[in-house]
Formats: C-alpha cells, sequence, structure tokens
C-alpha cells in the first residue's frame, strides 16, 4: 500500500512547553488514520504539522515522497478544530467562495448531496445548527476534492445523533478511497471509523495500531468491574493489580474473571454491582495514560 | 495571482457590509447628520454685521470714522491680494486699501451688504476720495468649505477601520487561518480587501455627498471627476495605512488603539473643522504627515477655488505616494497568523 503522509521525528517547542515530542508516522493511502489522546496531548499541534499550517521545529512531513509545497494546498482538505468563516455568508456562497480558489474541484451540487446540505443552501451559516454547520465545514474541506482529509476532532459538541450523521460521511468519504487523518477523543468514534490508530500522550506516541490489534495486545481476556461501596479495605488489597478506580468504580481487567469472582465471593463482597464486560478502547486508553480520554 | 480569486474574496466582503443593515444605516446616516447638523447650526448671522479687510491700517488717508463704526469690525491684511479671494466668497463684505494713490476700496456686487456699506462709507465727508473697485464672486457658507473636510473624515474612519479592524477579526476568529489552508496566496487576499474597502468607502461617499447636496446645494466650482480622483486617491492611502496595522496585529484591542492613535490626531489636525492657516507653523508641519490634509486640502480647492487637475497634482502626488508606500508595506509584512 503507498504511503501518503509521512512524519519524521515531528518536534514542536513552543515558549514554555514541548507540545510534540518526536513522533514519527506513516499514513497508508486510502485508510482513516486516527490521532487519539487527552486534551493537551498534542493532537491538534501534530495534526496541523501534517497540514502544513505550523512550521515544526524540527523533523519533516512528507507527502507522497515530497517535502509539503505550495502545491499540497491543493491535494487536501482541512476541517480545523475552531474555524470561522466571514460573517452574513449563506451556505452556497460559503462553498461558491471556496470554490473558486480552486482550478479543479468537485462542482457545487456534487458537495451539497454529499454532505446533505441540499435544504440548507440559502441558509445564513450563523444559523446553522452544530451538526449542519460540521457539514458544511466537511463540504469546504472537500470543494478541491482533495487525496487527503484532515479532520480535527469533527464531531466534537454534536449530539449522539449528529454524530452518528457524520460518521456515515466520513465513511463515504473513506469509500472514495481517500485518505482521512482524524483526531479525536471519543474512543467509539475512532474504533468505528479508523483502519490504524496511534495514541498521544504528552506529545509522544505511546501505541499505534489497528484498534483490534491494540486491544488484543493489551487485554488478554475481560474486565471484571464493581462500586467501590461493595469492596473492604482487606478485600481491596487481596485483590489482584492493575485496578483502577473510574466514577466510583474498581475495574480489574484479567485473563480468568473466574478467578476474581472468586476472590470477592470469598471476601464477602456485594456482588449486586458486578459486571463483567469486553475491554474498549476506553480502558486501554486508562491502562496507557493512567488518565481519562476526557479527564 | 488569479484575479478569480480576489473577486471571490472582493464579493464576500462587500456582502459582509451590506448585509450588515445595523452598521450599514449608520455609516450612511451618521456623515449625513452630522452634515445637516453643521449646516443648520452655522447658518445665523455673525456677530458683527459687516467685516472688512483693511489695507494699511496705519496710513494717514484711513477711512477712521467709517470704520468706527459700531456694525463694522475691521481686519488688517498685508496686501488686497490677501482680501480679496475672502471678498469673492462672500467672507467679507469690503477690502479697503489705504494705502494705494488714490485710496481704493472693493466690493462685491452680488452681495447687498457691499452696496450698503459703500453707502455707509459715503455718508463720511471725512472719509471721501475712496475709489469704488467690484469683484464678482458667490458667498461661500460654512458647510460648503466644510463638506470636503466632513466626508474626508467620514472616509478616513470607514477605510482605517474598514481595513485594519475587519483584518485583526479575521485572523482572532480564525477566519484567516482557514484563508491559509487553501491556495490563496497573501496579495490575493490583501487586494480584495482594499478593492472591496475602496468601493465601499467611495460608494458611501458619493451618496452621502449626493443626498446631502440635494437640500444644501454645495458650491462646486471644480470638476466632478477631478474630486472623485482624489477621493479614491486619498482613500486608497489611508486604506493602505489601515493595512499596515493590521498586517501582523492579533490583538482587536491593540489594532483600535493604534487606529485611535491615527484617527484622533487626524480629525483634529487635518484641516476638517476650520482651516490651520493661522494654526502655529509646527502644528502645520506637523499636520502634512497626515494623508487626510492632502485629502481635505485637495478636495476644497476643487470645490471652493475650481482647481484642476494640475492645481491638485502636489496633493495627489503625495497621496498617491504613500498610497503606494503603504500598500507595500502592509502587503509585504501582511501575515495569516
Amino acid at each position: 500500500m503507498a504511503t501518503v503522509l509521512e512524519a519524521r521525528g515531528l518536534i514542536k517547542q513552543f515558549k514554555n512547553s514541548r507540545a510534540v515530542d518526536g513522533i514519527d508516522l506513516v499514513f497508508p493511502e486510502g485508510r482513516c488514520f486516527g490521532l487519539l489522546g487527552p486534551n493537551g496531548a498534542g493532537k491538534t499541534t501534530t495534526v496541523e504539522m501534517l497540514e502544513g499550517i505550523l512550521a515544526p521545529t524540527s523533523g519533516e512531513v512528507l507527502y507522497r515522497g515530497h517535502p509539503l509545497d505550495a502545491d499540497f494546498r491543493k491535494k487536501s482538505g482541512i476541517q480545523f478544530q475552531n474555524t470561522a468563516l466571514p460573517d452574513y455568508l449563506r451556505v452556497r456562497e460559503a462553498l461558491v467562495l471556496f470554490r473558486g480558489f480552486y482550478d479543479h474541484g468537485r462542482s457545487i451540487e456534487e458537495l451539497l448531496k454529499a454532505c446533505s446540505l441540499e435544504d440548507l443552501v440559502d441558509r445564513d451559516i450563523k444559523k446553522l445548527s452544530g451538526g449542519q454547520r460540521q457539514r458544511l465545514l466537511l463540504a469546504l474541506a472537500l470543494v478541491s476534492d482533495p487525496d487527503v482529509v484532515f479532520l480535527d476532532e469533527p464531531t466534537t459538541g454534536l449530539d449522539p445523533q449528529a454524530r452518528r450523521n457524520f460518521w456515515d460521511l466520513v465513511r463515504k468519504i473513506k469509500s472514495e478511497g481517500k485518505t482521512v487523518v482524524l483526531t479525536t477523543h471519543y474512543m467509539e468514534e475512532a474504533y468505528i471509523l479508523c483502519d490504524e490508530i496511534a495514541i498521544l500522550d504528552r506529545g509522544r506516541v505511546i501505541a499505534q495500531g489497528s484498534p483490534d490489534k491494540l486491544l488484543r495486545e493489551q487485554f488478554a481476556g475481560a474486565l471484571v468491574e464493581i462500586d467501590v461501596a461493595a469492596v473492604s479495605q482487606e478485600l481491596r488489597l487481596a485483590l489482584p493489580q492493575p485496578l483502577f478506580e473510574r466514577e466510583g468504580r474498581f475495574e480489574i481487567p484479567c485473563a480468568s474473571p473466574a478467578a476474581i469472582v472468586r476472590v470477592l465471593t470469598e471476601g464477602g463482597a456485594d456482588l449486586s454491582s458486578l459486571r463483567i464486560r469486553s475491554q474498549t478502547l476506553e480502558d486501554l486508553f486508562l491502562v496507557l495514560t493512567g488518565q481519562e480520554l476526557r479527564g | 495571482m488569479r484575479f478569480r480569486r480576489v473577486w471571490s474574496l472582493f464579493r464576500v466582503r462587500n456582502n459582509e457590509f451590506f448585509r450588515d443593515r445595523a452598521a450599514l444605516g449608520w455609516n450612511f446616516l451618521f456623515p449625513v447628520l452630522v452634515v445637516f447638523g453643521f449646516a443648520f447650526a452655522f447658518s445665523g448671522p455673525s456677530q458683527k454685521m459687516f467685516k472688512v479687510d483693511v489695507v494699511g491700517q496705519d496710513s494717514p488717508g484711513l477711512a477712521r470714522d467709517f470704520l468706527a463704526l459700531p456694525s463694522v469690525s475691521s481686519i488688517g491684511v498685508k496686501s488686497v491680494d490677501e482680501g480679496l479671494p475672502k471678498l469673492r466668497r462672500h467672507q467679507v463684505d469690503m477690502v479697503l486699501d489705504a494705502e494705494s494713490v488714490p485710496p481704493r476700496y472693493w466690493i462685491n456686487d452680488s452681495s447687498p451688504k457691499g452696496a450698503l456699506l459703500e453707502k455707509l462709507l459715503a455718508a463720511k465727508p471725512a472719509d471721501s476720495g475712496f475709489q469704488r473697485q467690484t469683484v464678482e464672486g458667490r458667498e461661500i457658507r460654512y458647510v460648503d468649505w466644510l463638506i470636503a473636510g466632513l466626508l474626508g473624515m467620514n472616509m478616513m474612519f470607514g477605510s482605517l477601520f474598514g481595513v485594519g479592524y475587519v483584518i485583526v477579526r479575521y485572523r482572532k476568529s480564525g477566519v484567516l487561518k482557514r484563508l491559509k489552508a487553501t491556495p490563496i496566496k497573501p496579495i490575493e487576499f490583501v487586494l480584495a480587501q482594499v478593492l472591496s474597502r475602496l468601493w465601499i468607502v467611495l460608494f458611501t461617499a458619493v451618496l452621502v455627498y449626493a443626498g446631502t447636496n440635494f437640500f444644501l446645494k454645495f458650491q462646486m466650482h471644480g470638476s466632478y471627476l477631478t474630486l472623485f480622483l482624489v477621493a479614491a486617491i486619498g482613500a486608497l492611502s489611508l486604506i493602505s495605512l489601515g493595512l499596515v496595522v493590521a498586517a501582523r496585529t492579533a490583538s482587536e484591542e491593540f489594532a483600535g488603539g493604534l487606529l485611535n492613535m491615527l484617527s484622533s490626531p487626524m480629525m483634529f489636525l487635518s484641516g476638517v473643522w476650520f482651516s490651520l492657516e493661522g494654526a502655529h507653523p509646527v502644528v502645520q508641519a506637523f499636520a502634512k504627515i497626515f494623508p487626510l490634509t492632502h485629502l481635505v486640502d485637495a478636495a476644497r480647492l476643487v470645490m471652493t477655488e475650481g482647481a484642476g487637475m494640475a492645481q491638485v497634482a502636489p496633493q495627489l502626488s503625495i497621496l498617491g505616494v504613500s498610497a503606494v508606500v503603504f500598500l507595500a508595506l502592509g502587503a509585504w509584512s501582511f501575515r495569516w497568523e
């Protein structure tokens, strides 16, 4: 599989902090690549260096083997985390404006259809809902029919329905063979959309691979959950490590849930709040970084 | 550079301006209110009924009895040439030359006050022997003189803030960052902003002029083409100055402070409200650094004295050169971030 984008030894030093501390990544063609991490992990800084918006302190980004140049603007589509457009602009006008910046690209009608904006063409963009606005910003990112699409936390703040609609659009983009770079702090989103993910923490990649592979590597078995209140102090010491406490519940990853349940039963714990489930990316994140993703 | 991209941005910026109804209304209403306000405030009679410019106040032949009349106020001038233009514009009612032999006086045939003054002079036997001279010229009201200044000031505010503030706002809100992610070149963006503002400022000025002129019938002795050219080049210079402020500034407060620092002295020292002729030479020299001074100066020459392109060439050159310098500086130092 051809490599579309490659980051080599990316470092970004701001005045008082090192936001990105040596990142190497390879983005294969036609895949959706997720960058995950808690707030402040360096996701946006990394993605902006990949976009060519921010110059790295050291290291380089290659697009199809060549350093980024002016031409890359035509090959890439970007949806920023926080973006603004001129005031008093309508949906169609915004698309016409951005379409006018490129020599080649998709037709306005095609974009309206692809991003489900047909009913909103004359709407003032200030009056769009969160989901509608994100769909418009996606359409603007697609206006040049780009090779690579960058989506920086595109569903943050959307309600579950709008988020699901947006995921459908991203799947459609993937099906067209485009390479997608997605940052998110929703594990579910990464699990559903991404073929490959890199988990970032304090400016470094701490794990990388397909979501299923990462889960398999880190978790042999299941996760046992029980309310903190149901477990006495002595019993807590008897439980195996690692043991996480989250939202008033203990979480114990383990190869064999039966063994844990036996310890709890013999320790006299109230098992009414006991639950055994398979591990998710959310759990993986907790294991890797010791903190919650949205913390 | 692609003109198509400039055109796209130009149209969007125009829409942004014309669709903001509240601000749009104010942009037109404010200058109109100011013009009418001044037209009425200064239309009353002056305190002394007659004004006489006098050459040779110490000459023995001076018409002392006449000038001592309570309704006559005399102003000493160095030469007849200094008084006659004012007489033509009805700013004084008579020019008296006591130094010439025989002594002479000038009145404006179209001014009824001149005829009355002539009678008063003749009524003083001791002051006889003056020879009658006449000039022609219509009265210039304060508002005829002021309109060039008011429109110029309005253009100054529209130019400085319209470019300076808007670009900084774009930068702060993230519009510039989004544009940076497209193939748009800085020069294309800058050009679109400058052209859009030029069109808006001139459109506003023409409309305000036409609207107030309909009621007030300003004196216009020159050609409208020359006046428009003065306005266009002057506005370009001011817009480019605003661009220099906005080229790298990321804080709206800081930009606002800088723009106020530029606009306030221009408002008071560029001869908008009163002539700087009598001001301290240092102030006069200082005022010359402001584009608005030259803009108002040239517009007034065209309107009240019928100056042609050749007579306002010095002002036009200063405005043109400053526009090019500011524009180059602004475009060169412009950053998306």
